[in-house]
């Protein structure tokens, strides 16, 4: 059960060195999201919400490389800072869940009896609804903004994942190795937190990675209809939206946003791919949401 | 099999019941007080003599549980209320807008079905040359398309430039194909992958080997015994990609100005008029768990494992 013998660099080489063409192009162009995400404020050429009327609708030229927008603010320094706020909020919701989802699901998994009755009908209500309609009505119910759109999109997911870790943890429940962690003593708590959870890492890890394109298209959506990300803030769902009544005078415009949205989630959705082979292959099926 | 029918239709209320008071009560729970939405909507100042007013008229005095209760007995006989905004009965608005939305969201499920079984199948049978590559393409790239952005391209590529298709509104059929094609592609593509993955896998079960061997043709060992039994998991999803349909239409009726519920239903999420929130979200949530209804009973009569217990072991 124990994998961690390698270091984490080591594995990353390895990683590297058995992957497929595509797996590394994915790991390249998910590594310089990451680094634009962290460095654009620095790296941007232009202030992403300055506007500027007297360059409106600026086709690419040598000063904007993408051009500028209906309110002359540059596409490429709004596209960096897009890239932030998309990779900010996936990250932030991803833990969120995962929280949720391994307290909830561990829970009942490891204490069973009437508790696990418990959850799992709660998880199985929250599971009647079609996730983006579930997200849509917690933002119903919190209002629009940022914040709203991770708790909305993190509550409306978490369901799937405390199933998943319950039934994880049910099929390990009865191993040798959390047998000996009971017989040499440990407490009931240290058994779970240091022998069950570890072992349910790996296949969260993949199910996590295969979720990411999924929870950016949701956030970029409800700020495509005006209810996720607000107005002002360069997010590519926003910038879709600001652009779609240009779409036959300066189609350009939707091109750049929707294009870093698909690139960006092929590239997880790849990695996520390539992840799956290598730690779970037995998920390969499963996953099909 | 009447009977595994019978548990789930007795299931099907009691989960409508439970969705219900959820959304029932994280609205009530949620950070903000209804009779200011209220007098926000209907543009009367807030004075605390109008709130108090408003707070009685809606009910809001009374314990949670008790509003719960006169809530779902209106609920039950298909009142849910007037908008906060409009003034109007809710159920009748939304049931205004709903066909055109499940038009839409059912020609999209048909497409999904009607392309992505061909696809898989077409790649499972030619594993690893060209056909197959051509699918895994179209579905890798399919999984990772926002359905919106889609729905500009090809309102770019196929009114904008070429002429053929128009770009808004409800009508023949030529209105429905971009719409249709944007919100079906994901689940089209995830679909066609699970079909090939599981032809692959039956494909290499013993007892298709033995049909092989009894000498039957190529032809009716991969219909009959490899792609029916493909089909078990593919059902399954089915439910799933129901719930993405719900979401895309919902999404994709604001690009192509399709009159359907999303349009409603947004502006009614961006305003906090709970009625129509309560409602639109009640009838989502019926109208998916119905849907999987549908296709638990159709596994069900699919899996001669499942239709045949029923008889023997319930």
């Amino acid at each position: 059960m124990n994998v961690a013998v390698a270091t984490p660099s080591t594995q990353l080489t390895s990683f590297w060195q058995q992957a497929r063409w595509t797996t590394r192009i994915a790991l390249v162009m998910a590594l310089a999201l990451i680094v634009t995400a962290c460095l654009a404020p620095w790296i941007a050429p232009f202030d992403p919400n300055a506007v500027d009327l007297t360059a409106r609708l600026q086709s690419p030229n040598a000063e904007h490389w993408l051009g500028t927008d209906h309110l002359g603010r540059d596409i490429l320094s709004r596209l960096m800072a897009g890239t932030g706020v998309s990779l900010g909020v996936v990250a932030i919701t991803l833990s969120v869940m995962l929280t949720l989802g391994i307290v909830i699901g561990g829970t009942a998994g490891f204490v069973g009896g009437r508790v696990d009755q418990v959850i799992m009908r709660i998880t199985d209500v929250f599971l009647t609804f079609p996730t983006f309609v579930l997200a849509l009505f917690m933002i119903g119910m919190l209002g629009t903004g940022l914040t709203n759109v991770v708790i909305a999109i993190a509550l409306s997911h978490w369901a799937w994942y405390a199933r998943i870790v319950r039934g994880i943890v049910l099929s390990l429940k009865h191993r040798d190795f959390i047998a000996a962690a009971h017989m040499a003593g440990a407490s009931r708590t240290r058994v779970f937190v240091r022998h069950l959870l570890p072992a349910t890492f790996s296949q969260l890890i993949v199910l996590a990675s295969l979720d990411i394109g999924h929870i950016m298209l949701h956030v970029s959506g409800l700020s495509f209809l005006g209810l996720g990300v607000a107005a002002p803030t360069a997010e590519w769902g926003v910038m879709l939206s600001d652009a779609r009544q240009f779409v036959w005078t300066e189609p350009l415009l939707m091109l750049w946003p929707g294009l870093a949205l698909f690139v960006s989630v092929m590239a997880f959705n790849l990695l996520g791919d390539a992840l799956r082979d290598r730690l779970d292959p037995h998920l390969r099926r499963e996953h099909a949401h | 099999m009447a009977s595994f029918i019978l548990r789930r239709l007795l299931l099907l209320p009691l989960m409508l019941l439970a969705a219900s008071a959820l959304i029932f009560f994280m609205l009530r729970l949620g950070p903000s007080d209804p009779a200011m939405d209220y007098l926000r909507l209907s543009s009367v100042p807030p004075t605390p003599q109008a709130l108090e007013h408003a707070r009685i008229m809606l009910g809001l005095d009374k314990p949670l549980l008790v509003q719960y209760i006169t809530w779902l007995k209106s609920a039950l006989q298909l009142d849910f209320g007037v908008s906060y905004a409009t003034q109007r009965p809710v159920l009748p608005d939304l049931l205004y807008y709903l066909p055109a939305t499940l038009q839409l969201a059912g020609v999209a499920l048909l497409l999904t079905l009607g392309i992505s079984i061909p696809l898989g199948r077409w790649a499972a049978r030619h594993q690893d040359e060209a056909p197959d590559q051509w699918v895994r393409l179209i579905a890798f790239i399919g999984v990772s398309m926002p359905n919106f952005w889609l729905g500009f391209l090809l309102v770019l590529l196929f009114s904008v430039h070429l002429g053929w298709l128009p770009p808004m509104g409800r009508g023949g059929w030529a209105h429905l194909v971009m719409p249709a094609v944007a919100i079906a592609l994901m689940s089209l593509s995830i679909n066609a992958r699970l079909l090939r993955a599981s032809m692959l896998e039956v494909k290499g079960q013993r007892h298709v080997t033995y049909a092989r061997l009894r000498g039957l043709p190529e032809r009716h060992v991969e219909r009959s015994h490899v792609f029916r039994n493909a089909l078990l998991p593919i059902i399954t999803a089915v439910g799933m990609h129901i719930g993405e349909l719900i979401g895309g239409t919902l999404i994709i009726e604001s690009i192509f100005g399709w009159p359907g519920v999303g349009r409603f239903a947004v502006s009614a999420i961006f305003n906090r008029d709970y009625p129509v929130i309560q409602c639109f979200t009640l009838l989502m949530v019926t109208i998916f768990v119905v849907c999987n209804l549908i296709v638990d009973i159709i596994y069900a009569w699919a899996d001669p494992r499942i239709r045949l217990s029923a008889e023997g072991a319930e």
